[in-house]
């Protein structure tokens, strides 16, 4: 397609044919406010709020679906349109609860921003009758309040088009109209996968994460509790810019100082468990290619896919791997080998976990994770969460000197670092799987065919003589493409990483929150994993097999990869979930 | 040969009233007198004359007999059909008026009407294909298969004139011209509306009960025009009737060979499938219906893509209603010349109305575009009953407005109606009598778009409701002068901002009784008066005292003990008690109470 | 969980009492609309007329056979007024309040039969008798206004006459 003239705002730009007048004008510098528009997925125009003029039209136009054509002339700031977008925000806000000031979205609610541009005031002008709604909490890591939903659509979208899952949807019409499930049940009784991509898409306090933050204030206020907390990779690309710094600013130091400041005995590295995990899943997949295991092996890291395989895929759990996930791992670790050393009782340790994740709040309360026979881990809160802590203690984040991870659970590769974004733990894998097969030192660590923000990736390697088929995926919905390849054996992988959410943890439902498009504007998720490979590069040490504080817990107390102990304290079991379930109102 | 039809009505309104009953009399009567082999019974779709239901017609004579219950049977038959005198008392009265019998095509309900869309309702038996084909069915569609091109077809239904009798009136030959591209390479689809959804419209459902194959067929060249080979009817599932015939007609059409492959031996293919509505009238938008036949809700999308270019599935689609389709064999068989010569220069042909309200022929009228309401109300309607005066006309529906008595001369077309803010619409037209309040009418309406919302985009999800919040506040006397300003406005606002025709047109009905009833909001909001004492809240009843006679039946009557007197002396009504249930009125023998 | 004063059906805990053979019978139709394009409806559809209504174990067989989710199917039961989540009376009583049925008053006859049945919109009286529902025009605007019940229309009706069309089925039930 070729290019057409338009005028906009009365000047004249060529643009290329048939994009859209939100791009169009973004070309232009000219920025039209959106609520519903999700790029790709959710393109519906519902909210009316990026309505423009167009020169001829009945009516006004919602530029974020309404394509360009040649002569279209366009007023994007009319008082014809300005006024209408106000008359929606006012709109919106009359069947809104107005809980703003004490809403862990003020400040970052995109409705609350939309209204402060437009200079919406809360005059309360339509209150009227609210649309019913009933908090669900039922869900382990996540809380849903349709009072202050306003029916965009993105969590929905987000649900069946790129997790494939489709658990919420719009139910009733009018102004009946809520996002639920059906009959009314909880998320807890559907086959949500606790992924919390919707709440990442949220533009209000409707979706948010279950806040554990007073938890672990009680936690450690307790002066018999031992309190330890450990950080996954993604958290610190992310963390910083709840506190204003630039997208994929490291902030790894701030963040250990103020988990410190915060009062936690011990801070931890969950990149550790990263780098336990390499060197377990590693021995696994050997011992599967060696011993005509099930393949291909299938990482188990991300509790929101592995979940999603429980309920969708169960029929091919066996090629998951039995590798509980870096976040439990280190749990384990700390409730047996750490407290023997440091001569605690593991039943006074309290292990809290930062993840970038909603997903591992419901992966703490599985079976089979309790390797000293407490909880590995027993509270997980998110990224934002932390943010919120810090926040609350008068912690000034900017303001703190870099701190260190205390040993030796906070000593830590470049390859557990990079565990944070999509092909990080392929990654991982290839250079010590490469360094045992080949037998010798690896020249270059880089496997960049593995990275990048495509939800979709294939290499192939020659190692140590075989050839080794690799897939790298994130996103459940592109997850469901591959095992249906592999299911129907059109691909021979022999080793597939899977993430739950596009992109990987960098992009967790736990993350801080941008508006969509901004949020795709500023790359923050490309900068939040180059923040990441940023890290592994500075590291002295780049590989999981050569991490002394790992040599030396093999040493002391696992022995050897897939040891007795090992399979004791660092492995796990699946099994099957009924999706459609017609349940008793428990978490299932 | 049979020497005489009797044509029995089997559309909803008449089987509601007991013609299937009817029927089963009379082909016993006949059984047990003989007569079957000389007098046949038909079941015939509508006759456009509901409110006098249940409908007989006896041919040759054309004497039409209405209200007819199971045991006039026998007289009809002792009397009429043996003995050739027609039972007077049973004669539709406009055909008695001035003494003699008068056929049907000489009452002033039917000399106005031209039928071009009905002509075959309420004369064959819908039932049976060879009826329809009798009267010229499936000529047009073997002409256009044998001897035109598919360019041709669309050229004479764009010559035509003929515009879309569903909502806007978009012209049907551009629509068609839309999605003629690429024939032969793209799956295509031929999409009926049949979800006819306006309250007090079924213009629709008598074509399909009365005549529908002359959908099928329309659909077929509609399907041959664009290079379609498959067609989707969406009908309301409240039809079963017009259900049960469309799958009959589709039966026979396939037997006979005029659906299916190989249609008249031309190579063209084309088949229909039947898809039931399920209760939401926003399917009657193009894209909703479209969605909703993919197996969703029926959330209408944003426009373009056009259905022609993107539509079911995804391909090129046209969509026309029943109506519009009816037309089509006409037009391919007399030509567009002679349909462009029926109406006014921008509406041609004719416009079936769903004729109700307070007017005393209330059914289904076919006019030319371009005649008068006043020939609609006074000529063919008969008039407003109870020697009421004329209001209001209702058009369009939810989406239309009211046009007022100073429009009573205003010729009835697409634009026109548009001018003085009301729409064509599907064609209900619900007349209104000087009882009608016209606040009350348009909360009425609005209580419908609300209740039908398909709740996708905000203006109409929220803002219909704040409009209806505020009508309530008006009618219940809370009202102010601001809220008929902010009422105003937020009609404004949703016209301009909804994302589909529905929501866009769902303020009309307040916007079109402000602008010609504005009086009436005033009195609500100023004066806390309903002028048409309709808003209870609104009234108070009294008890005029020189008509009460102090019987004290109204006093014992009253649930709330609001009346107060002594026996033989006038009665008083305490407002601050008095629930204005009407008890009262209902009771008192002199006509003393009243409402102010 | 919400919408209960929307006039939407709410839960009613009635056991679901499917038999083999109108399961066979769903499957039966699921199975031979297989591939369809946009079946989802016609499938609906049949469920309820083979059920009465949609309860969650209708809608999950739905779900599992044709591999949608559940919510989908939910959402667009739901979005139409003609799906029933709960079961109706033995008698479903509907009166039309359609454009011409309410000027001429089938709003009191509504309210009429609302009061002596004790029971609102989409509600089933405690002896699964009688249902209630308003619905849009019936197409018998000649007869306004007018009632359904089940299939058999009553028209021109007043006030007066409700008791005696209850009073009938009342009896029927009896029989």
């Amino acid at each position: 397609m070729g290019n057409v003239t338009i005028k906009l705002n009365g000047k004249e730009y060529e643009v290329p044919e048939g994009i859209t007048i939100l791009e169009a004008a973004k070309a232009a510098h000219i920025e039209i406010p959106t609520l519903c528009y999700l790029k790709e997925v959710n393109e519906i125009g519902a909210c009316r709020m990026c309505v423009v003029e167009v020169k001829g039209a009945k009516t006004l136009v919602a530029s974020c679906v309404y394509p360009v054509s040649d002569g279209m002339e366009i007023q994007t700031n009319s008082r014809r349109v300005i006024n209408s977008r106000r008359k929606t925000l006012q709109l919106l806000l009359s069947n809104h609860r107005k809980d703003c000031l004490a809403c862990v979205r003020s400040g970052s609610c995109e409705l609350m921003r939309l209204c402060r541009e437009l200079q919406v005031e809360e005059s309360g002008r339509y209150d009227g009758e609210q649309t019913p709604s009933e908090i669900d909490g039922s869900a382990i890591h996540m809380v849903r309040d349709n009072s202050k939903c306003i029916l965009c659509r993105r969590c929905v979208a987000v649900c069946e088009k790129i997790q494939g899952i489709g658990v919420i949807g719009a139910n009733n019409r009018g102004f009946a109209t809520s996002i639920g499930s059906p009959f009314g049940k909880g998320l807890a009784e559907t086959s949500c996968v606790s992924c919390g991509q919707c709440i990442a898409v949220c533009p209000t306090g409707a979706l948010t994460e279950k806040d554990s933050t007073g938890a672990v204030f009680e936690a450690l206020e307790d002066p018999e509790k031992y309190v330890v907390v450990q950080t996954a990779p993604a958290v610190r690309a992310a963390l910083g810019e709840e506190f204003g710094y630039a997208p994929g600013t490291p902030v790894e130091g701030k963040m250990v100082s103020a988990l410190r400041a915060l009062g936690f005995d011990k801070v931890f590295d969950t990149d550790f468990g990263a780098d336990l995990t390499i060197l377990e899943e590693a021995n696994e997949l050997l011992e599967r290619v060696r011993n005509n295991g099930v393949l291909p092996m299938i990482t188990s890291c991300s509790p929101g896919w592995v979940k999603y395989c429980e309920y969708y895929y169960p029929d091919m759990l066996g090629n998951l791997s039995s590798c509980k996930s870096p976040q439990q791992m280190l749990g384990a670790v700390i409730k047996t080998y750490f407290a023997r050393k440091k001569g605690i009782d593991p039943a006074n340790i309290v292990s809290v976990s930062v993840m970038p994740c909603t997903a591992k709040k419901f992966e703490i309360t599985r079976d089979g994770e309790s390797g000293s026979g407490y909880p590995d881990v027993d509270i997980s809160i998110t990224t934002r969460e932390l943010a919120r802590m810090i926040r609350r203690s008068g912690i000034l984040f900017g303001e703190l000197e870099d701190g260190a991870f205390d040993h030796p659970l906070g000593e830590s590769t470049g390859a557990g670092v990079i565990f944070g974004a999509t092909g990080g733990v392929m990654e991982a894998a290839l250079r010590t799987a490469a360094e045992q097969l080949e037998g010798k030192k690896l020249e270059k660590l880089e496997f960049c065919q593995v990275r990048g923000m495509e939800g979709t990736k294939e290499a192939e390697y020659t190692l140590g003589g075989r050839k080794v088929k690799v897939a790298v995926v994130s996103g459940l919905g592109n997850a469901r493409r591959i095992l249906d390849k592999v299911r129907d054996g059109e691909a021979d992988y022999q080793f597939i990483e899977i993430m739950g959410c596009p992109g990987g943890c960098i992009n967790g439902g736990g993350q801080p929150q941008w508006p969509p498009r901004e949020k795709e504007e500023r790359h923050v998720l490309e900068r939040r994993a180059q923040a990441l490979y940023g890290l592994d590069e500075e590291k002295p040490i780049r590989k999981s097999h050569e991490n002394p504080s790992i040599q030396r817990l093999y040493k002391e107390y696992l022995g050897h990869p897939g040891s007795h102990t090992a399979h004791r304290i660092l492995h796990t079991t699946y099994g099957p979930r009924e999706i459609h379930r017609i349940g008793d109102g428990q978490e299932a | 040969m049979f020497r005489c039809h009797v044509l029995l009505c089997g559309g909803t309104g008449c089987t509601s009233a007991g013609s299937r009953e009817i029927k089963k009399c009379l082909e016993k009567e006949l059984k047990e007198r003989g007569l079957d082999k000389e007098i046949a019974v038909v079941k015939t779709g509508c006759f456009g004359m509901c409110s006098v239901g249940p409908i007989m017609m006896v041919y040759p004579d054309q004497v039409l007999y209405c209200t007819v219950q199971p045991e006039d049977v026998p007289e009809i038959v002792e009397e009429h059909l043996l003995k050739g005198r027609p039972v007077k008392r049973l004669i539709y009265d406009e055909n008695m008026a001035g003494g003699g019998i008068r056929t049907l095509e000489d009452t002033e309900f039917y000399r106005k009407q031209m039928r071009v869309a009905l002509r075959n309702c309420g004369i064959i038996n819908p039932e049976n294909i060879e009826e329809y084909i009798a009267r010229d069915g499936y000529e047009a569609l073997g002409r256009v298969l044998t001897e035109m091109t598919p360019d041709e077809v669309i050229q004479v239904i764009l010559d035509s004139g003929l515009r879309g009798r569903g909502g806007a009136g978009f012209p049907t030959g551009l629509k068609w011209k839309f999605a003629s591209g690429r024939r032969g390479e793209v799956q295509k689809y031929v999409c009926c509306n049949a979800d006819e959804g306006d309250p007090g419209a079924f213009m629709d459902r008598s074509v399909l009960e009365g005549d529908p194959h002359v959908v099928l067929e329309a659909m077929a060249i509609a399907g041959y025009a664009i290079g379609a080979s498959q067609g989707y009817i969406y009908v309301r599932a409240e039809y079963p009737i017009a259900v049960q015939r469309l799958q009959i007609a589709i039966g026979q059409a396939r037997e006979y060979g005029l659906l299916g492959k190989d249609i008249f031996s031309s190579g063209f293919d084309f088949d229909i499938e039947l898809r039931l509505g399920a209760g939401a009238f926003v399917c009657g938008e193009e894209t909703a219906l479209m969605t909703s036949i993919e197996g969703n809700r029926g959330e209408p999308r944003p426009r373009p893509p056009f259905p022609a270019v993107k539509g079911l599935f995804e391909s090129p689609t046209i969509l026309n209603n029943v109506e519009t389709y009816a037309n089509i064999p006409q037009i391919i068989l007399n030509g567009p010349e002679w349909f462009a010569s029926i109406g006014t220069e921008k509406s041609k042909g004719t416009k079936v109305f769903a004729l109700g309200g307070k007017i005393r022929n209330t059914g289904l009228v076919e006019i030319p575009m371009g005649t008068t309401l006043r020939t609609v109300v006074e000529e063919i309607g008969g008039g407003i009953p109870g020697g009421k005066k004329f209001k209001a006309a209702q058009t369009g529906g939810p989406s239309g407005g009211c046009i007022p008595a100073e429009h009573f001369d205003i010729p009835i077309d697409y634009d026109n109606l548009i001018s003085i803010g009301s729409m064509m619409g599907s064609g209900g037209m619900i007349i209104m009598d000087e009882d009608t309040c016209m606040v009350d009418i348009a909360k009425f309406f609005l209580e419908f778009t609300v209740d039908e919302s398909c709740g996708k985009c905000t203006p109409c999800r929220i803002g219909t409701k704040r409009m209806l919040e505020i009508l309530e506040k008006i009618t219940e006397g809370e009202g102010t002068e601001e809220d008929l300003a902010e009422l105003e406005e937020l009609a404004y606002y949703i016209k301009d901002n909804a994302l589909c025709g529905l929501g866009q047109t769902a303020p009309n009905p307040v916007l079109s009784t402000l602008r010609y009833f504005r009086d009436e909001y005033v009195a609500h909001v100023r004066d806390k008066k309903c002028p048409a004492h309709v808003c209870r809240n609104l009234l108070e009843y009294k008890i005029s005292a020189d008509k009460c006679r102090g019987c004290t039946l109204c006093m014992r009557g009253c649930p709330v003990q609001a009346i107060q007197g002594k026996a033989k002396e006038p009665h008083v009504i305490d407002p601050q008690k008095c629930i204005k249930c009407g008890a009262c009125l209902a009771t008192c023998r002199f006509g003393a109470i009243y409402m102010e | 969980m919400s919408n209960k004063s929307m006039g939407l059906e709410e839960r009613k805990e009635v056991p679901f009492q499917g038999t083999e053979q109108q399961r066979e019978e769903l499957l039966g139709f699921i199975h031979g609309h297989a591939g369809q394009k946009g079946c989802l409806m016609p499938v609906m559809q049949k469920a309820q007329e083979i059920y009465g209504y949609l309860p969650q174990e209708v809608q999950k067989l739905i779900a599992d056979e044709m591999g949608i989710p559940m919510e989908k199917i939910y959402g667009v039961a739901t979005f139409y007024s003609q799906f029933h989540l709960a079961p109706k009376g033995k008698y479903q009583v509907s009166v039309c309040l359609g454009t011409a049925c309410y000027v001429k008053g089938a709003g009191n006859i509504y309210n009429k039969f609302s009061e002596l049945l004790g029971i609102g919109e989409g509600e089933c009286t405690s002896d699964g008798m009688f249902s209630l529902d308003a619905c849009r025009c019936v197409g018998a605007c000649g007869l306004a206004p007018v009632a359904m019940v089940n299939g058999d229309v009553y028209g021109r009706l007043t006030v007066d006459d409700v008791r005696g069309i209850l009073d009938k089925y009342m009896k029927d039930g009896e029989d």
